[in-house]
């Protein structure tokens, strides 16, 4: 058995039958990281010792009890580092604290194992603006793993975790998991506290699941669910039941087809794999149905004023001051100008100028004020939307995973591939996207993913519908 | 926009070369961006966030999780006196 290709419900299996310890767990995953991810650039860095004490210390009988979790590299972990894959933070700051999401994976027993790679800061679709090492796709290592959440899909893709932790906020879960061919579920907004997350854009960012299987998901989403006295925006409404959702049937679930989510710029190979996707949830017995969602073409626009602005505002506090890097200088604006200069990357320099310009005096009104009004628009259509379907149906990308340095002088051409996960922020909708087939590209096969768009809240459904998809299409 | 100029804003230093570049990928940014301003947004209001819960107040009480001192400066890249160290802004 090679431990590492485990499910979270295979190995909780594994324990309760006595067949593995957490300790044996760790040390093959370990083994399995040393092997492989040279080549992958999945991971940042492990502690296998501090996940050995934790594993002593772990009860098998909480329901994730003994299950090593990656983390993505801008979730605090107590004694950890976290460097949120930048120059700023490498090898200058350890986290004095947990972030929720990690107090309640430890709470039902979980060991956080393994800091993930990802875009600086979580800016980007590619993986291609870590500020350490790049990341490959494992199913083709020429091509990116998405992002930005990359290093955590490509971890489970290439079998050297279990499951991992995401976040997403334009797409940074469901679009790597889309390319790499993993499970990748973004929570309704306020579902799942914020606290602890290195924050980029505040109304957009939510944390959730990337995973094996869609029955994974839904039990690391029971975990980390649930209000949070340290997040305001964070929703006290009660966690369902979501392990109650696989296995249900979709008899009658209503989803909707968005005509300008199969518009042009759909690859005709990804068209066809999420066609044949939705083909075989209505043979489920799901009832399809025709929606629009009119403002999708000013999703882009609007996603960039909006998400810039807020990173503007939060990145302020990386000033060389309290923690980070700092640069030798005179005077103190020179050393906010210099430790910022050296401390971030291109990508992340861009945004921030990008922010401060919507945001400063004479521009607010022409540029944040009217994304907040076309956000509005944006969030009606969904609201339209669902009055008459459950469920809505799409691709998560319109490409299969693109070449390493494709897009690489050309920041507006990846910002427009985000056209078909982008909404779901804007909207503070949930959001997954599982595995649909693969698509054949110079000789590799390239996995394709289909995304399921639901209400606020409705995190139930999707789970309902990807399992069923997930067992369906086996 | 002046890249240089906002970026002085936004306190982050730009080479010659960065500034050149990043004014031409900013200006075609920018003008995909004016694409929202063709949207009658007339009598709309604007959304802030998509959550539902706003203006959240708690008991005005010490909760008891505040990091130690010792905590707070452990990241610090100097410290002097128990404090975070700055250059000197008074002169």
């Amino acid at each position: 058995m090679n431990v590492a290709e485990l499910t979270i419900a295979q190995l909780r299996e594994a324990y309760l039958t006595k067949s593995l310890t957490p300790a044996e767990v760790l040390t093959s995953l370990a083994s399995e990281i040393d092997r492989k991810d040279p080549s992958i650039g999945g991971y940042l860095s492990y502690d296998l010792d501090r996940a050995l004490v934790d594993a002593a210390g772990c009860d098998l009988s909480l329901p994730l009890g003994g299950v090593p979790i990656a983390i993505k590299d801008l979730i605090n972990v107590e004694g950890h580092p976290c460097s949120c894959a930048s120059k700023m933070l490498e090898g200058k700051y350890t986290s004095p604290y947990d972030a929720t999401v990690v107090r309640k994976l430890r709470a039902a027993g979980a060991i956080p194992f393994g800091r993930t790679n990802m875009d600086e800061f979580a800016m980007g679709s590619s993986n291609e603006n870590s500020g350490i090492k790049p990341c490959h796709n494992p199913h083709d290592t020429s091509r990116i793993p998405g992002g930005s959440s990359g290093g955590s899909a490509a971890v489970i893709a290439s079998h050297t975790a279990i499951a991992a932790l995401g976040t997403d906020t334009g797409g940074s879960i469901r679009q790597p998991a889309s390319h790499c061919g993993v499970v990748g579920l973004k929570p309704t907004y306020g579902r799942v506290s914020r606290y602890g997350l290195v924050a980029f854009a505040s109304s957009l960012d939510q944390c959730g699941p990337m995973t094996k299987t869609v029955a994974d998901a839904a039990r690391l989403l029971e975990v980390i669910s649930g209000g949070c006295d340290r997040d305001s925006t964070c929703l006290n409404d009660e966690v369902p039941r979501y392990t109650e959702a696989v296995g249900r049937d979709i008899k009658g679930l209503r989803i909707g087809l968005p005509s300008e989510y199969f518009a042009a710029g759909l690859n005709p190979q990804v068209k066809e794999k999420v066609e044949s996707a939705i083909r075989l949830l209505e043979s489920l017995g799901a009832e399809v149905i025709p929606v629009s969602l009119p403002n999708t073409e000013h999703a882009v626009a609007t996603y960039y004023v909006i998400a810039t602005a807020e990173a503007s505002a939060n990145l302020a506090r990386f000033d060389g001051v309290r923690y980070g890097h700092r640069a030798e200088a005179g005077d103190l604006i020179e050393l906010y100008k210099k430790s910022r200069a050296e401390g971030f990357g291109d990508e992340v320099k861009r945004r921030i100028i990008l922010g401060t310009y919507v945001l400063s005096s004479g521009y607010y009104d022409a540029y944040y004020l009217r994304a907040q009004k076309v956000r509005t628009l944006i969030r009606r259509d969904f609201d339209d939307a669902f009055t008459k379907v459950d469920l809505i149906a799409s691709p998560v990308s319109p490409t299969p995973a693109f070449k390493m340095g494709e897009h690489h002088s050309d920041p507006l051409s990846m910002y427009l591939a985000d056209i078909y996960t982008i909404s779901a922020n804007l909207a503070g909708i949930c959001g997954i996207s599982i595995p649909c087939g693969t698509v054949n590209v110079d000789g590799k096969a390239l996995p394709v993913g289909l995304q399921l768009l639901g209400k606020p809240m409705g995190e139930m459904d999707l789970i309902r519908a990807g399992h069923a998809h997930e067992v369906a299409a086996q | 926009m002046k890249v240089r100029d906002v970026a002085h804003l936004a306190r982050i230093a730009l080479s010659d070369e960065e500034a050149s570049r990043y004014q031409e990928q900013m200006d075609q940014i920018l003008k995909y961006v004016e694409q929202l301003n063709r949207i009658d947004v007339t009598g709309i209001e604007p959304t802030a966030h998509a959550g539902a819960v706003f203006d959240v107040v708690r008991d005005d009480v010490a909760t008891g999780g505040s990091l130690s001192q010792e905590a707070a400066l452990q990241n610090a890249p100097a410290v002097s006196h128990d404090q975070f160290r700055m250059p000197k802004v008074v002169e």
